[in-house]
């Protein structure tokens, strides 16, 4: 890749989606694109850089874009935030909303497993109040990514990285060689397609969003106004759950740290959202 | 340091489970058919057992059932880490004792995740 390619490409990813792509880590950005200009009928990431200058469409770019979007998740990825809403944050909010839906959010799910992990919390109904309504949602900038989260089938090696055995017997069935979860826990999800570094202003109201492992990879402008407008879709009550190491405090103060729970905020109360 | 029982007929199998299990902490014995696993079980119990299931002589849903109906009461936590992935396999597994249950191929990571899950690490 030319400097000026990699320029673009940097440039692109910023000021579609607010990625943070390091121009210096040419290596990821080939191991990234060259499966799209195969897929796209390109012989080469050259080509496909230059069908993208010059028929400058749409859904190039934004394949590009996604294509540069990192996807890496799993089933109950860091169990300790799945405990923590299992054991406390769900039965809590279960009390406290009776009837009304708990909404979750899975914002930047990926393939899907996020979202799928916390329906499957939902229907084990560990703690939670007859009754309880969970509501769950799952968004990702990408659409090859929702469409394979939506199917709810995965491979082998997928369901075996954090699931365990009983709750895949449980709630999959066996199709060929792979793993398609049960036709409960996949209506229970509702997939969206959210760029963050868009205007989030009319997402909704979430009593939990969890966005973990994603703000490292956007523009530290874009992380700021990302996590103001979480905070804005957060009642005075919701929780905000990201990386165990994660520190927004440093960069907004729309967020307080939940003492002893690693990667688990709430809403700063003196946080007001921009009109 | 605990002790792990790795049972597999597959020589291969066990040097590279032996490599991923040290590299847990593991102390680590062999055996490559379930009569020759419980002659070890008997002699003295391993903390934790990964277990194929098609084996020469005794496989190992019969080693785990015969393990499970020993008398004393020190009884090891069982990973079985075999091809056969079908749902009625894993279930009879489960039902005969097994605490976690691998599909191979597996690597590092899965067989740390299923321990953990087990209670082992």
């Amino acid at each position: 890749m030319t400097p000026e390619d990699i320029q673009l490409i940097v440039a692109l990813c910023k000021a579609r989606a607010g990625l943070k792509i390091d121009p210096a880590k040419t290596y990821l950005m080939e191991s990234s694109l060259a499966p799209l200009a195969r897929r796209e009928g390109y012989n080469s990431i050259e080509d496909l850089i230059a069908g993208l200058k010059l028929r400058r469409e749409e859904p190039l770019i934004w394949a590009v874009v996604e294509a540069m979007t990192v996807n890496e998740t799993a089933f109950f990825r860091d169990r300790a935030a799945f405990d923590q809403l299992r054991n406390e944050i769900l039965p809590t909010l279960s009390r406290m909303r009776g009837p009304e839906p708990i909404r979750l959010w899975s914002a930047a799910c990926a393939t899907g497993q996020e979202a799928y992990s916390l329906a499957i919390l939902a229907e084990e109904g560990h703690g939670l109040e007859p009754g309880t309504r969970i509501e769950i949602y799952g968004s990702d900038l990408s659409e090859r990514c929702l469409e394979k989260a939506q199917a709810g089938v995965y491979t082998q090696f997928e369901v075996q990285r954090g699931l365990p055995i009983r709750q895949l017997v449980q709630h999959f069935e066996k199709v060929d060689e792979n793993w398609r979860l049960s036709p409960r826990i996949r209506q229970r999800v509702r997939w969206r397609r959210i760029n963050l570094a868009a205007d989030l202003s009319a997402v909704g109201r979430f009593d939990v969003i969890l966005c973990r492992n994603v703000l490292g990879s956007l523009d530290e402008g874009i992380r700021r106004r990302v996590l103001e407008s979480l905070a804005a879709a957060l009642p005075a009550d919701g929780f905000l759950m990201l990386d165990a190491e994660a520190s927004p405090q440093d960069l907004t103060d729309a967020f307080r740290p939940v003492s002893g729970r690693a990667g688990l905020f709430a809403r700063n109360p003196s946080f007001r959202a921009a009109a | 340091m605990k002790t792990c029982l790795l049972v597999d007929d597959s020589r291969v199998i066990r040097k590279v489970a032996r490599r991923i299990l040290e590299d847990l902490g593991f102390e680590i014995a062999e055996a490559s058919d379930g009569l020759e696993a419980l002659a070890w079980c008997r002699a003295a119990m391993p903390d934790a057992i990964l277990l194929d299931w098609n084996m020469p002589v005794m496989n190992g849903l019969e080693f785990l059932r015969t393990l499970r109906a020993e008398p004393g009461g020190d009884q090891p936590k069982v990973v079985f880490c075999t091809v056969e992935s079908s749902p009625e396999r894993i279930r009879e597994a489960l039902a005969a004792g097994a605490a976690e249950y691998i599909m191979k191929p597996f690597d590092g990571d899965i067989i740390a995740a299923k321990f953990a899950e087990a209670g082992l690490a």
